[in-house]
């Protein structure tokens, strides 16, 4: 175990402690290939070249439209999806590095769930199987019996009944199958949950259930969270710090109440201004982005966001810029903000 | 008080299933004046498209059918309407988009062509003539290059670009009511954004009404002048915009609005989200008596006994419920 020897640390928490989860400038890069034989003739830059920290018991969000990398980041740092290029330290250990052994007891501490409760529940399989079988998987019981008595305890956790454990996953509503992604995930005790849009395909009122849940399981088992939604309301409810991606890159990361207040970043301000207020007597001036997100095929030369940006000047095209500490703790990407 | 654009008054709409007869829409009244727009909210399966598609007859019967009610056009009743009476409503009075537009365009054709059929319905003109209208449809929901972008394919067009086409579309038979049902719930905060003001801004332009049906409050309280607020097949509150963020009555409206996270409250201290209890129940068999009242924490003895009809608790302000 060797701790992280960072080129750079974009993103870091102003104390100093070790963080738990280390991303430095993860890239992943899809390939196109068209014509007969299959050649690859161009590249996604899906990720390209993020950084961040997150601190043990603290959630930090990432927000950004379709598109923007949010979802691949998740999935690379879990390397559910094998990143192109850059570094994941988790506790300590590097990532990039394990073999499968090693990938599969990381795992255990680092877990994930995903957007859609309807699609990554096995149909064919009682919720007591699904449940089950990550304990199996980790050897964490060592009896039939421990298995469903840990599995009642996990069900009632997240607010689902004993009797629920026989039956099948289309048995359930949406907002139950997302407490069964949850109850499957903790199965294993993880300290650092991947939560990939979780409460993008629930209604309103139930939405409100399952972050609720989230937030009283982080403070019952001090679970450190990375929170992935495109939902601005949501994401500033439960993070501590919030990172907000555009066409792969992050813009800026600052704590959450911070970055509402005062973003830096033009792109984060324009997205804060579209959010639509249900309060009839707030009336707030919005930034309208003009056209649409350009294509990740072909990114634009130097700042991505320039194509769009209000205040973008000539050399916005030429020169990328890095993401900078311009306050303590609130870091952006941009030439001309500080 | 003149005679409201669209009154739907007393309308069930079922479906009938091998598990029984759906009761989507279940007495459902609302009313839309000229050049207003109402909301329609409520959750998955609270009958608000049906509702939306009933007006239309967008319908399949079977299984569906409509049990009872009316739907009055400019007073005039539509569900006893023959199918090509509806055509011409359809083609020259109501429009409608949707929540993904690549389902209702046709991906063999051009925009240009389905545009220009819709012109066509309604004036005599040259296929020339009509691809230019339809140009000019383009150029009016701020597409870039209409007259290029008229000869392109639906696959070549963003999911915000697909909704302008769309609301082109809608627009070109210049309809008195456009029915929107979740036309930006597909669409990412930024396009959303741009979507909402350009409806905005052709409602002021045709001077037509609105029905924006939708499940996000926020889309609600920036666009519309009054909500109908449905749950499990019922209206159990309409009122204005004000009123109903302003005042909500009903619990249901009430944990609605509490249960969603709010950005512009950053500065207070984070509140624990207000979440309703529990799931909607089954539409196959309603619970008798307020559908709400097993999630309800007012709800008494008499909530379960009978529906609670929808009385008025302020001007034009109306609420099913006993308190």
């Amino acid at each position: 175990m060797s701790a992280p020897v960072a080129s750079q640390s974009a993103g870091t928490a102003p104390e100093t402690a070790r963080p738990l989860l280390s991303v430095r400038d993860l890239r992943k890069h899809f390939a196109i290939r068209g014509g007969i034989l299959s050649r690859v003739v161009d590249k996604v830059h899906a990720v390209d070249g993020v950084s961040f920290d997150i601190k043990a018991g603290e959630t930090l969000g990432v927000v950004g439209e379709s598109g923007c990398g949010k979802s691949t980041t998740g999935r690379c740092i879990l390397r559910l999806i094998e990143p192109s290029s850059g570094e994941v330290w988790f506790q300590g250990a590097d990532v990039m590095k394990m073999d499968h052994n090693a990938l599969q007891a990381m795992r255990r501490d680092m877990q994930i769930i995903f957007q859609d409760p309807y699609a990554s529940l096995n149909p064919r399989l009682t919720i007591g199987a699904i449940i089950g079988e990550a304990l199996i998987i980790h050897k964490l019981v060592k009896s039939r019996q421990a298995m469903e008595d840990r599995v009642v305890q996990l069900l009632e956790t997240v607010g689902l009944r004993p009797d629920h454990m026989r039956r099948f996953p289309h048995e359930f509503s949406g907002g139950q199958r997302q407490r069964i992604g949850i109850a499957r995930a903790l199965a294993v005790e993880p300290k650092l949950l991947i939560c990939d849009e979780p409460v993008s395909a629930l209604d309103v009122s139930i939405q409100a259930q399952v972050i609720n849940l989230l937030e009283d399981l982080q403070e019952q088992f001090g679970l450190t969270y990375l929170f992935i939604a495109h939902d601005l309301s949501v994401v500033e409810h439960i993070s501590t710090r919030i990172a907000v991606m555009y066409l792969g890159r992050v813009v800026e990361i600052a704590p959450a109440a911070e970055l509402y207040d005062t973003p830096i970043h033009p792109y984060s301000e324009a997205l804060l201004s579209a959010v639509p207020i249900p309060d009839p007597t707030v009336k707030r001036k919005r930034i309208m982005l003009q056209g649409d997100v350009p294509n990740p095929i072909r990114p634009p030369s130097g700042c991505h966001f320039h194509t769009r940006c209000p205040i973008a000047r000539p050399d916005c095209s030429q020169r990328s810029p890095v993401l900078e500490e311009k306050r303590p703790g609130h870091w952006a990407a941009c030439h001309y903000r500080d | 008080m003149a005679e409201p654009l669209l009154d739907i008054r007393g309308l069930k709409t079922w479906f009938k299933t091998d598990d029984g007869m759906v009761r989507a829409v279940d007495g459902v009244d609302l009313h839309i004046d000229r050049g207003e727009t109402l909301g329609v909210v409520g959750e998955s399966g609270c009958g608000k498209t049906v509702t939306a598609r009933s007006v239309l007859k967008l319908i399949d019967m079977p299984p569906g059918r409509f049990e009872a009610g009316q739907i009055l056009w400019q007073g005039r009743d539509l569900i006893p309407l023959s199918m090509d009476e509806m055509d011409k409503i359809r083609a020259k009075e109501i429009a409608i988009i949707f929540q993904e537009p690549m389902t209702s365009l046709n991906p063999v054709y051009t925009v240009g062509d389905q545009i220009a059929e819709v012109i066509a319905l309604h004036q005599k003109l040259s296929r020339r003539q009509a691809i230019a209208g339809a140009a000019e449809m383009l150029r009016l929901v701020d597409i870039p290059n209409p007259e290029r972008r008229v000869h392109d394919y639906p696959h070549q067009f963003s999911g915000g670009m697909r909704q302008r086409v769309m609301i082109a579309m809608a627009l070109s038979c210049q309809p008195k009511l456009l029915i929107a049902d979740e036309p930006t719930t597909a669409l990412d905060v930024t396009i959303q954004a741009q979507i909402l003001e350009l409806m905005q801004e052709m409602k002021e332009r045709f001077g037509m009404a609105i029905m924006l049906i939708t499940h996000a409050m926020g889309v609600v309280a920036e666009t519309c002048q009054r909500v109908t607020v449905m749950y499990a097949g019922n209206v159990v509150e309409e009122a204005s915009v004000e009123a109903l963020f302003g005042n909500p009555r009903h619990p249901y409206t009430q944990g609605l609005i509490r249960s969603i996270p709010r950005v512009d409250r950053s500065a207070e201290k984070k509140q624990r989200l207000e979440a309703i209890a529990g799931t909607v129940p089954n539409l196959l068999d309603p619970p008798p008596g307020c559908r709400f009242a097993a999630r309800c924490k007012f709800a008494m003895d008499v909530c379960s006994q009978g529906l609670p009809p929808l009385k008025e608790v302020g001007p034009g302000h109306y609420v099913r419920c006993v308190l």
